[in-house]
């Protein structure tokens, strides 16, 4: 009689699995550790690039044509100033939007038409949004090349990205707590405000700050709406000129005078260390709020 | 929910504590200045630069030391390329326009039609450099005849022995500015004259990348300002052209006394009158850039105009205020 395993077709089958399966461990590993390496190698340069020029003079100093005087002021409380519209901004449309959709917008047409677009935005590139804000906030609105101009601009770049993170994070919460805050006898504002959002919020701020971390890299738009690169004061309201970090990055890197990639290397630190620094809250508030479910 | 409330309270006064030190620090700063200069006559209010990145590093010295002169004026200097710096001057946008080329005639119109009238100001002079890798020992001159043949697209692969028997029989590799700059603007107009830039160039808006290409490759050519030459003399080997008179190596003497044509180009900033007339600062700041300009340009690596014609402008200048 014939067995059902046959133990001899498996034991000679066994070997070429296991190194199937050594073959796609290792290829996947390095797949990994490729990333990791073009990492370090990114770090290790730029940090030995940046020492001996990053101090805090660097920090306190303007730009000027002498790399030894060279600082990122301006830049860095550019930046800032820069956060302080982006932010609340795009994540009160972008949350607001998030909500609208996933919670009272019924499925039909117009609403899968708004979705599509959404997804759409998400897509276009950063330069397209810099002729829109050129167009729209600089000369239409005659904002001029302010921190508001530029803050609107950055807004509506980073939106959509917000508004589908938060769309997820609104459709992960279990809709069980919905209806058991229906059945308590809740309004559904009282539903979106008390259980919808406190569950969300984890994945909303994730999103956002990833988004945020964008904002405050990205170049392309700003260069289109016309920002300036050498400032040597800090904006004192929302409508002053100001400058951002990358773009005095970039104006360092393409200098002929070698001194400047050092500098252009310690700007790129300080850059790095605020997006880490962003990046962390994320990680911090994600923490905290996921031990609730 | 209450953590919540408290942490975001903490974070939210956490930042707006960071702001007030940070803008705290400004104004201490600009009082101390104040104290300083007190001497000197006080002027407020902001000028506006944008135009040309090859302009640019002689303008962020001028607008630094002036600013150490007048703490109340607010210079800012953009970099959107000369014709960028043209499209929002020409509507009135800006003070000042940066430019590595002349204003074209369509720039005229613009600014014509926007009701914008203008002053040139030359402030330095550049010497495109046509380069060559260290080890490339056959080039020691090329004419503008041999410099157009290269760089012309003919739909054939360009080989060194094609330009002049004797060279190797190797392709030549081509590194150029892109076409946004106006450093290619100068090229094709004095060597290419409108005909098309090589398709196989590897084109580059940041010159450090020119300036590694040609130093990476023995068959390499290339061209770009003077200063990135100057900042990479021990990677590079300049080419000396003969531009009908014998050969000529870009130097600070040959560029200045126009000896290295036609690849010596003026720079220019272009000042719109309105401005001049109604605001001082814009008339103090030109002033300022007319008279300490050659300084400047030499310290970041241009070479400075002879002093007639600093001198020359500044009569021009003072005749529209």
């Amino acid at each position: 009689m014939k067995k059902l395993i046959d133990q001899e077709k498996v034991i000679k089958n066994m070997a070429g699995r296991l190194v199937k399966n050594n073959f796609f461990k290792f290829l996947f590993f390095l797949a990994t550790v490729f990333g990791l390496i073009v990492l370090v190698v990114l770090l290790y340069r730029i940090f030995t690039q940046a020492i001996g020029w990053l101090d805090i003079d660097f920090l306190q100093n303007f730009a000027s044509r002498r790399p030894e005087e060279a600082g990122i002021k301006a830049a860095l409380i550019g930046s800032l100033w820069l956060m302080v519209i982006v932010a609340p901004l795009s994540l009160i449309l972008g949350v607001g939007t998030a909500i609208y959709l996933e919670e009272y917008a019924k499925k039909n047409r117009f609403t899968d038409f708004i979705q599509t677009n959404i997804s759409n935005l998400a897509g276009v590139p950063s330069i397209v949004f810099g002729l829109l804000g050129l167009t729209v906030f600089v000369r239409g609105m005659e904002l001029g090349r302010s921190v508001m101009a530029a803050g609107l601009t950055m807004s509506l770049l980073v939106l959509p990205v917000i508004v589908v993170a938060a769309q997820e994070a609104i459709r992960a919460v279990p809709n069980q707590l919905r209806e058991a805050s229906y059945g308590m006898g809740a309004t559904k504002w009282q539903t979106i405000y008390r259980v919808v959002l406190p569950a969300a919020i984890p994945g909303i701020l994730t999103g956002s700050i990833l988004a945020l971390s964008r904002a405050i890299g990205e170049t392309a738009p700003l260069v289109v709406i016309g920002i300036p690169t050498f400032i040597a004061y800090l904006p004192k309201s929302i409508f002053d000129t100001f400058t951002v970090m990358p773009m005095q990055i970039y104006n360092w890197t393409g200098r002929p005078q070698e001194e400047f990639q050092h500098v252009a290397a310690a700007g790129i630190v300080v850059l790095l260390f605020v997006l880490i620094l962003m990046n962390s809250i994320a990680v911090f508030i994600r923490n905290k709020f996921q031990k609730r479910f | 929910m209450k953590n919540f409330k408290f942490l975001a309270l903490s974070a939210m006064m956490g930042s707006v504590l960071a702001f007030a030190t940070a803008c705290g620090n400004n104004a201490e700063d600009t009082n101390e200045n104040k104290d300083k200069n007190q001497a000197a006559e006080q002027l407020e209010g902001e000028v506006k630069m944008d135009g040309s990145s090859t302009v640019f590093p002689i303008m962020e010295a001028a607008a630094e030391e002036y600013m150490a002169e007048q703490p109340g004026v607010k210079v800012s200097v953009g970099q959107s390329g000369t014709g960028g710096g043209f499209e929002k001057f020409t509507k009135g946008e800006t003070d000042f326009s940066n430019a590595s080329r002349p204003i074209k005639d369509e720039e005229k119109q613009a600014a014509a039609s926007g009701g914008i009238e203008f002053q040139e100001l030359q402030i330095a002079y550049d010497g495109l450099s046509v380069v060559v890798n260290k080890e490339n020992d056959w080039v020691d001159h090329l004419t503008i005849d041999e410099l157009k043949k290269m760089w012309i697209e003919d739909g054939k692969v360009k080989k060194w022995s094609d330009i002049r028997p004797g060279w190797p029989d190797e392709e030549i590799k081509f590194f150029s500015p892109g076409h946004d700059s106006g450093t290619f603007d100068y090229f094709d107009e004095v060597i290419l004259d409108g005909a098309e830039l090589v398709k196989n160039a590897q084109l580059s808006e940041d010159d450090n990348v020119l300036v590694q290409g040609v130093a990476g490759d023995k068959n390499a050519i290339g061209y770009f300002g003077y200063a990135y030459y100057l900042e990479n003399k021990d990677k590079l080997k300049v080419v000396p052209i003969d531009g009908g008179n014998g050969p000529v190596e870009p130097t600070n003497e040959t560029i200045q006394s126009g000896e290295y044509t036609p690849l010596s180009r003026p720079l220019f900033t272009y000042v719109n009158t309105k401005s001049l007339k109604e605001k001082p600062q814009v008339y103090d700041y030109a002033k300022f850039i007319l008279e300490n300009a050659g300084d400047f340009a030499e310290e970041v690596g241009y070479v400075r105009l002879p002093q007639e014609k600093y001198d020359e402008q500044l009569k021009t200048l003072e005749g529209l205020k």
